[in-house]
């Protein structure tokens, strides 16, 4: 259609303000709710069913149009553009947690612990604090605690995020060979492995906050351990839930070798979640 | 797709009722047009903000309000100004221009588009609510630095989650412009023809989608510290009060060129239209924006010089900001040289775009002195840094937005307006804002600390000078309301090609722009653009 040298513009839609109603009641439930105020959660729950709504209803327009046969080329090219942009900013908005941990680990903590000529804080307030990693700070908040392993259930999770990336190329080849049974089998596996590693995830949280002392209120370290692991796992169950959906289109036929950006749009993200894993592996569970 | 012009609306017509037209719009036109209205309305709500700060700060002593809801002021004045009229205002443009200058039918992503606008509204709700709650509105600073920042009210998670909102909305925004600039231009519109205008929201789209996301991981993290008790910026804990500092600034540096880089390219649009000349020095131009974009990303650490960096930080970012005036001063010599013997005329745009080159270089200077590690020990928390980036951001970036309204009106609207009241806004607007900023520069290096009610007698007079330049100011947003609004009304008919210099796709169309342009790719032919690297 391209080819034509006309271009798609899509009609109006009453989602977008959907979803701003939707956003709007989720915060402002949330926001009252941490204030104190517990009624209000059932707000936040409205506000997320409103956005939840919307999701379903925008991507069903989309995906009617799109087996509709309504899109060309270049539409195909711009939401790829939209999906390489969102998870490049997905990657900065977990940067700013990765930096906060660099900047604990090499920086202020042995600062605190009286490293470099400018470090009057310890010299003023915590002269008995000797830096470690990992820490709770000199005020010792949270209680002592004691640290995850890297080489159990972190290195078995590893394992499965690896797999779960090969599963779901091998469905994508499979896709593009026109196997329907392969790609259904290996992406329900990739489903499978990446459930597998959340069921992993909470029992290790359980773990940790009744074995290891170890919560989100242990100092810096529980700060950011729980922050990038749970920030992590979010977005893992987002992808699990997306390529959940993507089976299902499948089995319904949906895509054809050539035209199935929607599931590479998920297998990307996947790549992503996966990528930032091995990030977490190295720099919060190895070193 | 003739096939399937059945199954969607034509594209001729404007949808009718208020509803499908201004809520459920893809059309980039109208998104456009909203994102303008609803900065210009923050325009007025923190341009009131900044009179409850002028009237205190008039006379020494405390005569009008508390102490505490000043600081809500000056807090609220900046949050709602940056987030709610500058920035909107420069998206308003994109919207509007961009599809026009590179031959493309609307947004790359039209839908998304109307979700980009539409979380504003409900976001500034949010967090203007907060001057309603109790503890108030949040009052620590725009800059959010804990630990004051967690002492305040219940409006705190309010303002974060505002924030995070607004991030949403101008991720989005960003996303859009970058898929429209890199997929929807016409045929023939290659990359380094773009009109720079277009290169500048490139460039700026890039700089949103690389920092946006950082600060919300920095309110985020705020809100944790304060609810939930993580320890980032707690001491004790092993966390930093200055990490905090550290992560915002690496958002906040890029940001204050987020608001700045499409001044750059309007600027670059309006100044060859009326001198009648192509711009000078078309690449270099274009490379200046890259390279000011890159630099933004390596100097953040310039604003907390005073904070008790090791002395190799302080140097690194000294040397990598002073640089940034290179680039800069690349753009300001090539605007001053695409006017030299030119056919130069002085309708109300081009006066804009000349006081912007003046008025923003001043405030240009001040940031290479504010850039000098000593002398900043001195200027930081002053009202010299007020100043500073007042002149950069009213006489830079919200004159730019002025002047490109003056500049497009006729191609949106297809009417002129009364060019004489334009430049009696113009010199009124011209001569109030130096008079309410210029003398704060002197008050600053006298030592006057910014966010305080109250003052030493001995800075009396400057800040009574200043606040008549304020009260002046106060009547601006009326005038251009009266003059738009006049000439919609009555104004005498538009050309299409409105300005007779004017260069670029966007003159080729009619004027008013039909609600739905190029349904095709128009053929680009290089004698239309506004600079001379094309061959003609």
């Amino acid at each position: 259609m391209a080819q034509q040298g006309a271009y798609y513009v899509p009609h109006g839609s009453k989602w977008p303000i959907v979803g701003s109603v939707g956003l709007f009641t989720t915060v402002v439930g949330a926001a009252h709710w941490i204030n104190g105020n517990d009624g209000w959660r059932w707000v936040m729950f409205a506000g997320l069913a409103i956005l939840l709504s919307m999701v379903v209803g925008w991507f069903g327009s989309v995906i009617r149009e799109s087996v509709g046969g309504m899109y060309n080329r270049q539409v195909d090219s711009s939401f790829r553009m939209g999906m390489i942009w969102f998870i490049f900013s997905e990657v900065m908005f977990f940067g700013a947690f990765f930096g906060a941990l660099f900047y604990a680990r090499s920086l202020s903590v042995p600062w605190l612990g009286g490293e470099g000529h400018g470090a009057i804080t310890h010299d003023v307030l915590w002269s008995n604090f000797t830096a470690t990693w990992p820490t709770n700070g000199p005020g010792d908040i949270g209680g002592a605690f004691q640290t995850m392993g890297p080489w159990g259930i972190p290195l078995l999770n590893t394992l499965l995020l690896l797999s779960s990336g090969v599963t779901v190329t091998i469905a994508h080849h499979a896709l593009r060979a026109g196997q329907r049974r392969k790609l259904l089998g290996f992406l329900a596996a990739t489903v499978l492995l990446g459930a597998v590693f959340l069921f992993f995830q909470a029992h290790e949280y359980i773990e940790a906050y009744t074995h290891l002392n170890l919560t989100l209120q242990s100092g810096i370290y529980g700060s950011t351990f729980f922050m990038l692991t749970g920030f992590h796992g979010l977005h893992v169950t987002l992808g699990a839930i997306m390529l959940t959906v993507i089976w299902f289109r499948c089995a319904k036929g949906h895509f054809d070798k050539e035209n199935h950006f929607g599931f590479e749009a998920v297998a990307w993200y996947w790549h992503f979640v996966d990528f930032v894993w091995l990030g977490l592996f190295m720099f919060v569970y190895v070193l | 797709m003739a096939t399937h012009a059945a199954t969607h609306d034509h594209h001729d017509e404007k949808p009718q009722g208020f509803l499908d037209r201004w809520l459920f719009t893809t059309n980039h036109k109208d998104i456009g047009t909203l994102y303008l209205v609803f900065s210009f309305t923050m325009v007025c709500i923190g341009a009131a903000m900044s009179g409850v700060i002028r009237a205190e700060l008039m006379k020494p002593g405390l005569q009008l309000v508390q102490p505490y809801f000043f600081n809500e002021m000056t807090t609220m004045h900046a949050l709602v100004m940056i987030f709610g009229a500058i920035m909107p205002a420069f998206v308003g443009l994109a919207n509007w221009m961009v599809p026009l200058m590179i031959g493309a039918p609307d947004m790359a992503l039209p839908r998304m588009n109307n979700w980009s606008f539409w979380i504003l509204p409900f976001a500034f709700v949010l967090l203007l609510s907060t001057l309603f709650m109790p503890g108030g509105a949040p009052a620590g600073g725009w800059t959010m630095y804990p630990p004051l920042v967690l002492q305040g009210g219940n409006g705190i998670a309010f303002m974060i989650f505002a924030i995070h909102l607004m991030g949403i909305s101008s991720i989005m925004g960003a996303i859009n412009i970058i898929a429209t600039i890199l997929n929807m231009r016409a045929p023939g519109m290659d990359l380094l023809k773009m009109p720079v205008f277009v290169w500048s929201w490139l460039i700026t789209a890039f700089l949103l989608i690389a920092v946006l996301p950082v600060l919300a991981g920095a309110v985020t993290m705020l809100l944790t510290d304060k609810y939930f008790g993580t320890s980032f910026f707690n001491a004790a804990g092993g966390g930093d009060p200055v990490m905090y500092q550290h992560i915002f600034w690496f958002f906040g540096h890029p940001e204050v060129y987020i608001m700045i880089l499409p001044a750059f390219g309007i600027i670059s649009e309006i100044v060859p239209t009326f001198a009648r000349k192509p711009l000078f020095g078309y690449k270099a131009m274009v490379y200046a924006l890259a390279c000011i974009a890159f630099l933004s990303f390596i100097v953040w650490a310039h604003h907390m010089f005073t904070v008790g960096m090791p002395l190799g930080g302080e140097l690194f970012f000294m040397y990598a900001t002073m640089l940034i005036a290179v680039p800069t001063g690349v753009k300001v010599f090539n605007w001053l040289t695409t006017m030299w013997r030119g056919s130069l005329t002085f309708e109300t745009p081009m006066l804009w775009a000349i006081a912007f080159v003046i008025l923003f270089t001043i405030g240009g200077f001040s940031g290479v002195m504010t850039a000098v590690v000593p002398a900043d020990f001195q200027y930081q928390d002053t009202y010299f840094v007020v100043a500073h980036f007042h002149y950069v951001l009213v006489t830079g970036a919200l004159f730019s937005i002025i002047g490109a309204i003056y500049y497009w009106w006729p191609k949106w609207t297809g009417r002129m307006y009364n060019d004489k009241w334009g430049k009696i806004h113009f010199w009124w607007s011209v001569v109030f804002a130096n008079v309410l900023f210029f003398p704060q520069h002197f008050l600053g290096l006298a030592g006057m600390p910014r966010r305080i009610p109250d003052y030493n007698v001995a800075f009396a007079d400057f800040n009574f000078i200043s606040s008549i330049g304020a009260f002046g100011m106060f009547f601006t947003p009326f005038m251009f309301f009266f003059i738009l609004w006049h000439s919609k009304r009555h104004g005498a008919k538009a050309d299409a090609r409105a300005w007779d210099g004017a260069r670029g796709l966007e003159w080729t169309v009619p004027s008013p722009a039909p609600y739905h342009t190029f349904s095709t790719p128009p053929l680009v032919d290089d004698s239309l653009l506004a600079h001379g690297d094309v061959s003609h």
